[in-house]
């Protein structure tokens, strides 16, 4: 059984149906690194991987189910075979043989057990740009994996049919944290990402890759809904190099009904990830009528500003139709460049426009000498003048962000 | 029918379900729908119980099985005419051409699933209604699941059909009420017009009670995602879709073993030999019927009500309630009968 048709979130530069790419076609498809960064050189053109060279994927084989299943990491015990799980603040309580909303961690006799350790469903080589990450190696590529489930319901998602079903649902592949480390390595990707459907649900398959990775010299980036509870993400987040999170919205209102989920723990969440100095990135996709209320976009820059400092990278993004929410027109981009303009007079430096392909605002720019230091094209940094100290070269002013490998 | 070919096609059946064999077509009359008298307020909900089920043992006396499923079945369908034979009432179900599900529950395994002689009695009811053999079939969510409570698989040829959607997909579109979408069950939608509803009787740790509406949650690819606030509204949504809602012609609650306590994994320490079955044409009033069955055990275990444990079934009422419609659980809307 080969897995199923991926699908990629975050859309920028095409409308094209993600659902187009099946799970290798990444290996044809990947675009080569190759950019000279540093020197303001073009990206080298896309490179083809020949699939002879997909050895360390052509290891990977479907397995049977207790292959993917380990003991879960965060839960507690309770009595009558009852556990509690630690992992996200729902907090299942799960009886014997039942499962936790996520749907891939299940209660076997009192035990917990994740389904989905090394249970890959989509997997793609994708620019970072993509994730978005825009101050993070920019210009190198990801290998992105991801496995079924999710831990809140999102009437948006792109990625339903990976991040709502079982695991048992979709097709998989068996990548041991091991093949994931040596799959980067082979196609010259200097991170791993944790993506397309909620990698808080597989925190544990997420560590053991990110210590495979880091040993291997592989970096490891995560993008996430960041409903997380503290002690978890600090071990699994902990070992990560980078983080997006999807801010969703900022009202409670709006993640009850349309996440299935809450936004306190969300904002504490970007708290620690601030207070653990991991360089985070934040997205927030805008939605006609349900998050587009100007206040609502004034209150979140001042909430990023006050208790995440200026230099968080905000990225307003566009919203196309999708899974329960195909009744919603996409975001007007003159709504995108209002948020934009909302955060900007707020005091936030670095405001993104997103899923607008060619829109001037997907471009980094210094924020003292406006001079634009990092040009995007679609999911490629086509101009990259940021120097080795991560400063502007025009006014030295320093930019936050890994630039640089 | 004479009584040695019904049991000849019992045995059949057993094989069937148990092992494998193929099965000869019945040709009957033409069945007409069956329907609760369009007079009555009330939802019947029958009651039938055989203290001598299982005989002098533990397991279910197929015979005893078939004749308990007929009384039920006569209770609900044939007032009035108590002459009638037990396959007056299929016949008001089912007809020939009817390609007709039995959703049983799997998920307790042996200890705890839908009873495999009830399987096999009612089965053996549809085709002396006229339905082909091969038009009937039993599913739950997952087949290994269904191995495991006993069932043998069985697919294609003219024989009973016996299968998890494993083995037929779900749909690749969503269909959705309230606010979770979910892609249904193939079996559901494409292999059945008529679906009968073979839940179990159990508490629910999360529900309360998951009887006859719950038992839908093995129909959808997502029901992790129908869990939150004791299932409700989650569980009356789910039956108010029409690919549902429009097959439901009946559930018959195999209530042999049932649990009060402990659900919905099978403790042994918790169930019950209830020998009964509740039958009914109304999911809401059966499930409310149910309740109550399991609060007078565990009041006798002496155990707390539900309510006092912050876990009574709301979504029985939400399911009653103007907005769904699904059927009755005011008492004074139920009659209750003894089967
Ligand atoms: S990770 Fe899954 S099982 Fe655990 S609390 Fe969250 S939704 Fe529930």
């Amino acid at each position: 059984m080969k897995a199923k048709s991926v699908a990629i979130e975050n859309l920028a530069g095409t409308s094209a149906d993600p659902r187009s790419f099946d799970r290798r076609s990444f290996l044809k498809c990947a675009l080569a690194s190759g950019a000279a960064l540093g020197t303001g050189k073009l990206a080298a053109p896309a490179a083809a991987v020949p699939m002879a060279a997909t050895s360390a994927l052509s290891g990977a084989a479907t397995q049977s189910d207790a292959q993917f299943t380990f003991e879960a990491r965060f839960y507690e015990k309770l009595p009558g075979r009852k556990i509690r799980c630690k992992l996200c603040p729902r907090e299942c309580i799960v009886g014997d043989k039942e499962r936790g909303y996520c749907g891939v961690r299940e209660n076997r006799g009192g035990t917990y057990f994740t389904l989905v350790h090394s249970r890959v469903c989509a997997a793609h080589i994708d620019p970072i740009e993509k994730k978005p990450l825009f101050h993070y190696l920019p210009g190198t590529n990801a290998f992105s994996i991801a496995t079924a489930g999710c831990n809140v319901n999102c009437k948006f998602c792109q990625n339903w049919d990976i991040s709502q079903s079982r695991p048992e649902e979709i097709p998989a592949d068996y990548i041991s944290p091991h093949q994931a480390a040596a799959v980067a390595q082979q196609y010259n990707c200097p991170t791993i990402a944790y993506t397309y459907s909620e990698p808080v649900v597989f925190a544990e398959y997420l560590m053991d890759t990110a210590d495979a990775g880091h040993a291997a010299g592989v970096r490891s980036i995560v993008v996430s809904n960041g409903y997380m509870q503290h002690d978890a993400l600090e071990q699994a987040y902990g070992k990560m190099d980078a983080v997006k999170i999807d801010l969703k919205a900022f009202t409670e209102s709006y993640y009850a009904k349309v996440v299935t989920g809450q936004l306190k723990p969300v904002l504490e969440t970007l708290v620690t990830l601030r207070k653990m100095g991991k360089w985070t990135e934040i997205v927030y996709l805008v939605i006609p009528t349900l998050n587009d209320d100007e206040t609502e976009f004034r209150g979140l820059a001042q909430w990023i500003k006050a208790n995440l400092g200026p230099d968080v990278p905000l990225h307003f993004t566009q919203f196309h139709p999708e899974y329960l929410l195909k009744n919603l027109p996409i975001t007007p981009v003159p709504t995108l460049e209002r948020a934009k303009a909302i955060a900007d007079a707020e005091g936030l430096h670095y405001v993104y426009i997103g899923n607008v392909p060619g829109h001037p605002s997907q471009n980094t720019y210094c924020p003292q000498c406006r001079k634009m230091l990092v040009e995007r094209v679609g999911f490629t940094a086509s101009k990259m003048l940021i120097r080795k100290d991560s400063t502007c070269p025009f006014c030295r002013h320093k930019i936050p962000g890994i630039w640089h490998a | 029918m004479t009584a040695m070919r019904s049991a000849s096609r019992r045995e059949f059946l057993r094989q069937c379900l148990t092992g494998a064999a193929a099965l000869s077509t019945s040709q009957l009359a033409p069945a007409q729908q069956a329907a609760q008298t369009a007079k009555s307020t009330k939802s019947r909900v029958v009651v039938a119980r055989d203290p001598m089920l299982r005989g002098t043992g533990s397991t279910v006396d197929a015979g005893r099985m078939q004749a308990l499923l007929d009384r039920a079945m006569q209770a609900l369908f044939n007032r009035g005419h108590s002459g009638e034979s037990p396959l007056a009432a299929w016949r008001r179900l089912v007809g020939p051409g009817d390609r007709v599900g039995l959703k049983v529950n799997t998920l307790g395994g042996r200890g705890i699933s839908s009873n495999l002689s009830l399987v096999e009695a009612i089965c053996e009811r549809l085709q002396q209604a006229g339905i082909k053999p091969g038009d009937i079939v039993v599913w739950d969510r997952d087949s290994d699941e269904m191995e495991r409570a006993g069932f043998k698989l069985a697919t294609g040829g003219d024989r009973v059909q016996c299968f998890g959607t494993d083995r037929a997909d779900y749909e690749e579109d969503l269909s959705a009420y309230g606010s979770v979408g979910s892609r249904l069950s193939r079996i559901l939608t494409r292999y059945t017009n008529v679906l009968i509803n073979v839940p179990v009787l159990k508490d629910h740790d999360g529900a309360g009670v998951t009887i006859a509406l719950k038992n839908m949650y093995g129909v959808i690819h997502n029901p992790n995602k129908y869990h939150p606030n004791g299932c409700d509204p989650y569980i009356a949504d789910l039956n108010m879709l029409p690919e549902i809602r429009s097959r439901m012609k009946l559930v018959v609650c195999d209530a042999t073993t049932a649990m009060y306590e402990g659900g919905p994994g099978f403790k042994p320490k918790h169930s019950w030999k209830a020998d009964s079955l509740l039958v009914s044409q109304d999911p809401v009033a059966l499930d409310s019927t149910g309740w109550q069955t399991i609060e007078r055990k565990r009041a006798e275990m002496g155990l707390k009500t539900l309510e006092a444990e912050k876990r009574a079934p709301r979504y029985i009422a939400t399911a009653a309630d103007s907005e769904h419609r699904l059927g009755h659980c005011d008492p004074s809307r139920i009659a209750v009968v003894e089967g």
